[in-house]
């Protein structure tokens, strides 16, 4: 599908404001509701909008700490990929694993309670995972 | 900290996050409660500061978006340059999605959407390299991600 410059700027107000109605949302485009509407459905249609996805925050839910590992793997083994990858998906702390094309091979963000939890599950599952050569964490502070 | 949720809070906020235009009789449904039960079950979790907000979700790939990098970002002259500064600055080019203050070998993580490896370029040269109090930026470019957030609930 052609996604025009209309499309667009309907896009960038919805995502300024996800909550916004389809009548503010033409005004503001500067259209009637029906075209719209339209234009909408088109861009669901076409997989361009995917829909709505709400942003919980992790801190009200009892995880105060995260931490964003950047692991780089001894990529002499056969397979460290794929084997680190399967063991990695299997920590359930770990929330989001990253494949990259750098300086460094992996990043996951990690999540735990407050610290001593974040030093066990990096003791007892991060450090146990195949094919680490190297690791770095990054702690997000805001 | 945490506030008393119970499983029906839990189930709800996993429904919404997997898809946030969900209304509350579809959600009352999925859950065995009456739409208006739902409805306000999802207002206390809002007033309760748990939903925070609702994102878009878009595929970038047909909006001719191919292109995701990750940057650390080292600040050269901290103190003289102030964090706030910076963050302004950074927060104010379109193409950044996130601006992430972090604690470690780097001040700063940011992911950068771009159409293409040469418009990554423009934006690393033009944008980013001119940054007030920018040091060391280290790229890594994203080649495939998959994410869980079913632990926290």
């Amino acid at each position: 599908m052609q996604i025009d410059h209309i499309d667009r700027k309907i896009l960038r107000l919805m995502q300024v404001d996800p909550g916004i109605s389809t009548a503010d949302l033409a005004q503001q485009a500067g259209m009637t509701v029906a075209p719209c509407w339209r234009r909408l459905e088109k861009l669901k249609k076409a997989g361009v909008l995917l829909g709505k996805r709400v942003v919980v925050d992790r801190r009200a839910l009892g995880y105060a700490v995260q931490v964003f590992l950047r692991i780089n793997l001894d990529k002499t083994a056969p397979n460290a990929f794929d084997t680190f990858l399967a063991a990695a998906r299997a920590v359930p702390e770990v929330e989001t694993i990253q494949t990259l094309l750098g300086r460094v091979d992996i990043r996951m963000d990690v999540i735990a309670r407050d610290l001593a939890h974040y030093q066990e599950i990096y003791k007892t599952q991060i450090l146990a995972l195949p094919h680490i050569a190297d690791i770095e964490a990054l702690m997000l502070v805001s | 900290m945490s506030a008393d949720l119970d499983d029906t809070d839990r189930a709800l906020l996993r429904l919404l996050m997997a898809d946030g235009d969900m209304g509350a009789a579809a959600l009352g449904a999925a859950v065995g409660l009456s739409q208006p039960a739902a409805w306000r079950r999802v207002k206390r979790l809002e007033s309760l500061g748990i939903i925070t907000g609702r994102q878009l979700e878009l595929d970038r790939h047909k909006l001719g978006y191919e292109v995701v990098v990750f940057l650390g970002i080292k600040l050269a002259a901290k103190g003289r340059v102030g964090l706030e500064d910076f963050e302004r600055a950074v927060s104010a080019i379109p193409e950044v999605q996130l601006v992430q203050h972090v604690l470690g070998v780097y001040d700063y993580r940011i992911k950068v959407v771009a159409r293409d490896l040469a418009d990554f370029e423009r934006i690393l040269r033009r944008r980013i390299m001119t940054l007030p109090g920018v040091g060391e930026v280290e790229s890594n470019v994203l080649l495939s991600e998959e994410k869980s957030s079913i632990t926290m609930l």
